[in-house]
């Protein structure tokens, strides 16, 4: 099936959408889908060397017992990874940190660093940079869920740090 | 806003100036660090603020950071399409970051800040992309400059760092020293020998990896490949920059060994090649980007082998950059077909060519 937009690729991602109170479906190759916002996990070609290898270790990809369904912090879940090939953010490596083990042995040959040790600028600054990092995604949240009194709250404090 | 390059020191091409060691065959070293700060969500998976926000961090930060003291921010996100396809043309940001990736459109908050030989992109894949470039085979004089640059922002912002896996990336192919050291390398005396498949086989053997002049899936266009390592955890960084250099020092002694056996062998036959090739840059109408390419590759080799003399390795090296699109598009100020882009491209390089021709034999 051709594009509905450009008429020229192949459709690979299927929109519905609500047009003046109709229902219509459209049909859209990956390019068209993207310039209307649709994100999609389509599997495209591996860019990287390691891509094509990269795309079947994570498609055997599983989450370890001990591994977190999502991340406290970015909420990815490892289906998340298996579409798109990254973490959502830092704290992905403590939550599904089995599984990354894993992976990283197969991908890198290895597991552990060895190279340059990194001291953060003093604990205090990390600290705060974490808390406000922790609000700034309960603030994110509170949104999302409309939950408007808890989100004012949150403002108010995230202000009061920054 | 628009782009002013001449801010730059040599409008960011330094890099290209053949000043470096062994640059006849190894035009430019380029080492990157994959950083990202702590707090926030990865580039991809954060919001617009959020990467507003990363971005005025880093700029507080790198105003205290002396690496960095004469270096010029460009806001990408805020360039104009033709600009920030300039920009990664001179190899000074990556094609995500210019957006023109059509995996990875143009993200708010996408930013470059470019001092001398240094660089810095924001909110690329990673929060940070700490990058070094040098003219010629300068492993680490490069690697020097970036880890002194690294120590002195990552002292003034607080970067994710795992015990175990160290630095924290979105592509688990980044993480651990975060680090991806390659050479910019010209081969044409083993690809017209038919050794370069075997050099290429051997080189993944040994854990490097090879691709085109312009990263990550580009194509390999006139003998021009970047050579780098492949994986980024369970080995220090020396270990892996030794690994880089000890393997290149090796292919730059074949290619030397290569352009020597050529010369003995088939002295006039290669002397005609080449020559046929500064013939066709000198007045061919049209050109496209492959052709340039190619023709250019030849007399490089013949400057290299002195077949040619009195035509700089530089206004050739400069040639590889100002032959792309977009620089052809911004030469003649304005947006070109592809006809015309290959009529301007081959008036820009007869006119480079002709400002050294009195000298050329």
């Amino acid at each position: 099936m051709v594009c509905d937009d450009c008429h020229e690729n192949d459709a690979v991602v299927q929109l519905t959408a609500i047009k003046e109170n109709v229902v219509v479906q459209l049909h859209l190759c990956e390019r068209c889908a993207a310039q209307r916002g649709v994100e999609t996990t389509v599997n495209t070609l591996p860019m990287h060397p390691l891509g094509e290898f990269l795309n079947q270790v994570q498609q055997q990809l599983v989450a370890a017992p001990t591994d977190a369904a999502s991340c406290t912090f970015c909420g990815s879940t490892m289906a998340d990874f298996r579409a798109s090939g990254r973490w959502g953010c830092a704290r992905c490596y403590s939550q599904f940190e089995a599984g990354i083990r894993e992976l990283l042995r197969r991908v890198q040959g290895h597991s552990r660093h060895i190279g340059r040790i990194y001291q953060s600028p003093g604990g205090e600054t990390l600290e705060r940079s974490a808390v406000l990092g922790e609000l700034r995604e309960r603030l994110r949240r509170a949104i999302d869920g409309e939950e408007f009194e808890l989100a004012a709250d949150l403002r108010d404090r995230l202000k009061g740090m920054e | 806003m628009s782009l002013d390059l001449s801010l730059l020191p040599d409008g960011g091409v330094g890099w290209l100036d053949a000043s470096g060691p062994s640059s006849d065959i190894v035009l430019s070293t380029r080492i990157r660090l994959a950083r990202n700060i702590e707090g926030y969500a990865f580039t991809a998976r954060a919001r617009d603020g959020e990467r507003l926000r990363i971005l005025s961090q880093v700029r507080e930060a790198v105003s205290g950071v002396p690496s960095l003291r004469a270096a010029v921010t460009y806001r990408v996100d805020e360039l104009a399409p033709n600009d920030r396809a300039l920009l990664h043309e001179r190899h000074l940001v990556s094609k995500e970051l210019a957006g023109l990736d059509p995996q990875h459109p143009l993200r708010s908050g996408a930013a470059v800040v470019l001092g001398d030989r240094l660089g810095l992109m924001v909110n690329e894949e990673d929060h940070l992309r700490l990058q070094a470039l040098r003219s010629g085979f300068a492993v680490n004089e490069a690697f020097a400059d970036l880890d002194q640059l690294d120590r002195e922002l990552g002292g003034k912002v607080p970067y994710s760092y795992h015990g175990e896996f160290g630095f924290l990336t979105a592509c688990p192919t980044n993480v651990g020293t975060g680090m991806r050291a390659s050479v910019l390398i010209h081969l044409p005396g083993l690809n017209l020998t038919k050794e370069i498949s075997r050099v290429l086989t051997s080189l993944q053997q040994m854990g490097l990896t090879y691709r085109g002049l312009y990263g990550e899936g580009s194509e390999v266009v006139g003998n021009f490949l970047q050579i780098s390592n492949q994986t980024t955890l369970g080995r220090t960084e020396e270990d892996l920059l030794d690994l880089l250099l000890r393997v290149v020092r090796h292919v730059v002694e074949r290619e030397e060994e290569a352009r020597r056996v050529l010369l003995r062998d088939a002295g006039y036959i290669i002397e005609d090649k080449l020559w046929r090739a500064y013939g066709t840059l000198r007045y061919a109408r049209s050109l496209t980007f492959d052709e340039a390419m190619k023709y250019l590759s030849g007399v490089r080799l013949a400057v290299g082998l002195k077949l040619i003399s009195g035509l700089s390795v530089y206004t050739l090296n400069k040639l590889l950059i100002f032959s792309q699109a977009a620089h052809v598009a911004s030469a003649e100020g304005r947006p070109l077909t592809e006809d015309e882009t290959n009529l301007a491209r081959a008036r820009h390089v007869r006119k480079a060519l002709d400002a050294e021709a009195g000298l050329v034999g």
